[in-house]
């Protein structure tokens, strides 16, 4: 188990990367504590799997380097780096029993052979195997070959990190939650460096203490789920997390007041944002919907009911919004739009303003 | 509800039932007709029973052109298969070498038998051929028109250099098809250039081994040409596989009966080695359904 430190690293698969479009990866300064659970969550393409290949050693970052426990392993081979990793498909050894491929890699690594039959009941303990241990891998159904790809980086009790990569895609829906618990779990139980890379936020929510939201190459936010909801650090942020995400409306801020079209829109403080792109963000769940004449009116396009509650898209001085009704609530016939003043965000290029700044 | 029902589906396989009656059941079934009859031309046939079954299986001529045709075959598949796969494996998987390397596997195999045979046969000559001369110039006899074992070698070297490339193209078709995935995680894993062939490239070429092993045995057990046009089966009868003194009893000696009771034998032999082979091989390292379950 280890702390994991990312020094100035990026990483360009061109081999003379000239400006910053060219970096699959840019620059990024970030401690992975010890011990502790984070996803990396962003779009595909966003550079989040070049970023766990250069931890687990499978690329060598063009620039940085990565330390671990301040050791510095940016040229070290992924077997010396004592790293596991789940791989989006379950990669198994066909013609090995469940017992075999979670001894293997404690073989290659020439541990005794009574501690490999200890660690590996052990392990098929933990991953509720017991019936299928002695069975070949090939016939088991994907989560089970999952596991056992699991198991196999989990049966080296000393590993510095578990980077997963996407490793729920190919599983049903209704076993995913029950492999997303017993990861939860085992990391709790054991205590490993866990590091998941994900595009669904709803993974990366609940298996992560701390996520990394990343887009285009870059880390946008890093934070607990609460901050990403709260006080999103980017536009993008705002819009990925959430479901549906983030309003996100072009504007005029003067002081205390935000001007979007010919409305105005009370702040909770002042914002002394220069004339770039000014944006006002607010979550659906923070707009409400009455006939109150003190809103302000807007036209209904569209009510899409989910369930536990209704989506409601609205047209906002020519700008869509979302706002969010419980389900026993109606439209009104005159709907007027009213927002929480303490949950407006204001964004100025993309990137999150604080007021009085 | 009323299934509509006419039989305008029989109509459709006519084409298929025309073309296997043409290419397979017809001349199958003459066989069989020439094999319990014996004829002296001018269309007359009378019943000889099994008559030419028990010559078949009483000469030698059949067994000894049966244990050349096994040893050749055998020697075929050691040689092949290991050098097809170790061949596979060195070759790129991605990069502009990798149609290079395509096209050369390829050509071998474009190359019709009769003319890779005629290649050998001046290849091989001591006198205008460059193997032939240079082996003779490095103080070696060879002469493949009188040592047995210079016929054998030659045949070899002509059908691996012939057909190692189908072998190579076959697995390096498997071994590209496996995700980059199991080579990182086996290299996680710690795993050894050994074990990464042997847990991972080896079962997943598995599928096409098979088929390249099956492929290369009832080729080279049905060899002709080769043989034929560097020896006509000599030095003696060295060389004489089954379909050559298959050939020399229907039309040399016109012997049509005893030839097409031994080509039925023949075919029965490859029928079942093939349907060994492919059974065993298909079953190895495969848990049958329920086996191997703890209670």
């Amino acid at each position: 188990m280890a702390s994991i430190t990312l020094d100035k690293l990026a990483h360009s698969y061109l081999p003379n990367p000239q400006t910053d479009a060219d970096f699959a990866l840019k620059e990024l300064d970030y401690k992975w504590e010890d011990g502790g659970a984070y996803a990396l969550l962003g779009p595909s393409g966003c550079g989040k799997t070049t970023l766990l290949n250069i931890i687990s050693g499978l690329l060598v970052p063009s620039k940085g380097h990565i330390r671990f426990d301040g050791q510095d392993v940016t040229h070290l081979q992924p077997e010396e780096r004592n790293i596991a990793q789940v791989f989006q498909f379950p990669v198994i050894y066909d013609t090995m029993t469940v017992r075999q491929n979670l001894a293997f890699p404690l073989l290659n690594r020439h541990v005794p052979q009574d501690e490999i039959t200890r660690r590996v009941n052990d392990m098929i303990e933990v991953l509720d195997l017991a019936d299928k241990a002695d069975r070949r891998a090939r016939g088991l159904t994907a989560d089970e070959k999952q596991k056992i790809s699991l198991g196999r980086g989990l049966v080296r009790y000393d590993v510095n990190a578990i980077l997963f990569d996407e490793p729920l895609t190919v599983i049903d829906p209704h076993m995913k939650w029950q492999l997303r618990t017993k990861l939860k779990d085992l990391h709790r139980q054991l205590g490993h460096t866990m590091i998941y890379v994900t595009h669904d936020q709803t993974e990366a929510l609940t298996f992560a203490d701390r996520v990394v939201v990343m887009y285009e190459g870059e880390v946008v936010q890093i934070g607990t789920p609460e901050e990403l909801f709260n006080e999103p650090a980017h536009t993008f942020v705002g819009y990925f997390i959430g479901s549906p995400g983030m309003n996100v409306i072009p504007c005029e801020i003067s002081g205390k007041t935000a001007r979007v079209g010919d409305i105005q829109i009370g702040l909770s403080g002042g914002y002394a944002v220069t004339g770039a792109k000014t944006e006002l963000g607010i979550r659906p769940e923070f707009v409400s919907l009455s006939s109150d004449s003190s809103g302000h009116p807007v036209q209904i396009e569209a009510v899409e009911n989910i369930g536990r509650f209704k989506i409601v898209r609205a047209s906002l001085q020519g700008h869509a919004i979302n706002a969010l009704l419980k389900e026993n609530e109606e439209v009104p016939a005159d709907p007027t739009l009213s927002f929480e003043a303490g949950r407006i965000n204001v964004y100025e290029n993309s990137h999150l303003v604080r007021p009085g700044a | 509800m009323d299934k509509p029902y006419n039989n305008k589906a029989w109509f459709l396989v006519i084409p298929v039932f025309l073309l296997v009656a043409l290419s397979a059941i017809i001349p199958i079934m003459t066989v069989i007709n020439y094999s319990f009859q014996d004829t002296f031309g001018n269309n007359q046939f009378f019943w000889a029973g099994t008559e030419w079954f028990q010559d078949v299986l009483h000469s030698d001529r059949f067994w000894n052109a049966l244990g050349r045709n096994l040893v050749f075959s055998m020697i075929i598949l050691s040689i092949e298969i290991p050098l097809g796969i170790a061949i596979a494996l060195t070759m790129p998987k991605k990069g502009i070498w990798v149609p290079v390397c395509l096209v050369l596997m390829a050509l071998p195999l474009l190359i019709p038998w009769n003319v890779v045979g005629t290649i050998w046969q001046i290849f091989g000559r001591a006198d205008i051929g460059l193997l032939g001369h240079t082996i003779e110039q490095l103080g070696f006899e060879y002469n493949y028109a009188s040592n047995v074992f210079d016929a054998w070698v030659t045949i070899i070297l002509m059908d691996v250099w012939h057909w190692t490339s189908l072998v190579v193209l076959l697995c390096y078709a498997g071994l590209v098809s496996i995700p980059e995935a199991y080579y990182q995680a086996a290299k996680i894993d710690g795993a050894s250039r050994w074990s990464v062939f042997r847990y991972i490239q080896l079962p997943k070429i598995r599928g096409v081994l098979i088929i390249a092993f099956l492929l290369r045995f009832m080729d080279s057990f049905m060899i002709y040409t080769e043989p034929f046009v560097l020896t006509g089966g000599g030095p003696g009868n060295s060389t004489t596989f089954m379909s050559i003194d298959l050939v020399k009893q229907a039309i040399g000696q016109f012997d049509l009966g005893p030839a097409a009771a031994m080509s039925l034998v023949y075919q029965l032999i490859v029928l079942t080695i093939c349907y060994v082979f492919f059974t065993v091989m298909s079953n190895v390292g495969v848990d049958k359904p329920d086996a191997r379950v703890e209670d």
